[in-house]
């Protein structure tokens, strides 16, 4: 399959401003992109800059805006996107170069929630108990990889990046519904300031963004409500 | 540019018709306030909502208005009803059809005296 590029550049030792690089390729349909872009890479344009790690969508490393959708290049197949693709860098980070974003603050933003456990009780003789219900209750956060996808797709984000986004509140509802924590008070106080859930406007940009499947939005309205009536993360 | 999906479109077009709505608020303070000149003047004014382009302009506000309401209340179920996250496109599309259901017959009343459609006992404005 011939599949022709249309590829965001920049370099900020040379350019003034982000532009426009074509590239074609011979492809097979079940090739992935991220395969597309090794090729321009290693065979036509060595100075393509993207992150790339595992490939196989578990590190979250290639993360980018796939025809206007935040995606994994790994995990998006050539014969759902066609013969023709544009990739841009994701919005809402600062861009480093050509596909490569600053994702320093995002990960400033997790650590804020604490994503660690938090325990006030003596350590106990054996494991930490639980029923295969309360481990179903956060199940949907510990699938997220930290790529970032659904942060960079999200209106409120682009708006003010001073906003936490969906992957931290994700990663916060992560121990706040765990019921072996005991920092989820802690977590909800950081979370109703005013760069909290708050500015999640609803917009499911996250959601359609995920490349885990996580229903974001739906997470983020579980910890507002969490909020709304006085901590108790028991009442859904 | 994020191609995004419905409820991105949603959201948008919640905040256009919500800005919509507030300029149509400032509007209506000038005009209720010509009150303040007398009836002659008053009556002179509001006749300008009986022009067809201001018609049009009503449709947009019903139209803006209708949507705005309905959506809010998918907004307030996303909100407060467990699983109210989990149907947002659906609910989307009823929003969208309710709108559009209850517009067809107000901008039928709106525009009718425009084009000389019968609209019962209504007067066609001013």
């Amino acid at each position: 399959m011939n599949v022709l590029m249309r590829i965001r550049r920049f370099d900020p030792d040379k350019d003034n401003k982000p532009y426009w690089d074509e590239f074609r390729v011979e492809m097979d349909p079940i090739d992935r992109l991220l395969d597309a872009l090794n090729t321009v890479k290693w065979t036509m344009d060595g100075t393509l800059t993207y992150r790339r790690s595992c490939a196989h969508g578990v590190c979250g490393s290639d993360a980018m805006r796939i025809n206007g959708r935040n995606r994994l290049a790994c995990k998006v197949l050539i014969r759902d996107i066609g013969n023709k693709v544009t990739i841009e860098p994701m919005l809402g980070y600062p861009v480093l170069r050509d596909l490569v974003v600053d994702m320093d603050a995002f990960f400033d933003k997790y650590k804020s929630i604490k994503p660690y456990l938090i325990t006030t009780d003596s350590e106990p003789g054996t494991e930490r108990l639980q029923s295969p219900e309360e481990r179903a209750r956060y199940d949907e956060g510990t699938k997220c990889i930290l790529c970032g996808a659904c942060t960079g797709s999200c209106p409120s984000v682009w708006g003010n990046p001073d906003w936490v986004g969906p992957a931290t509140i994700v990663n916060a509802h992560r121990f706040i519904f765990d019921s072996r924590d005991q920092g989820g008070a802690d977590r909800l106080a950081i979370l109703g300031q005013r760069n909290g859930v708050w500015r999640c406007r609803t917009i499911f940009n996250c959601a359609d963004a995920c490349p885990r499947g996580i229903p974001v939005t739906e997470l983020i309205e579980q910890v507002k409500r969490a909020i709304v009536y006085g901590g108790d993360t028991k009442v859904e | 540019m994020y191609r995004g999906q419905s409820g991105m479109w949603s959201w948008l077009l919640h905040r256009i018709t919500g800005l919509g709505v507030l300029l149509f608020l400032l509007i209506h303070v000038v005009d209720i306030g010509l009150l303040n000149f007398g009836s002659k003047v008053y009556n002179e004014g509001i006749s300008l909502f009986g022009t067809a382009a201001v018609r049009v302009l009503s449709m947009a506000l019903i139209g803006g208005l209708l949507y705005h309401s309905f959506n809010g209340v998918r907004i307030i179920l996303i909100d407060f009803w467990p699983k109210g996250a989990r149907y947002q496109g659906v609910m989307f599309a009823i929003v969208m059809a309710l709108t559009i259901v209850s517009f067809l017959p107000m901008a039928y009343f709106v525009m009718g005296p425009v084009f000389g459609w019968p609209t019962g006992n209504l007067r066609g404005g001013a």
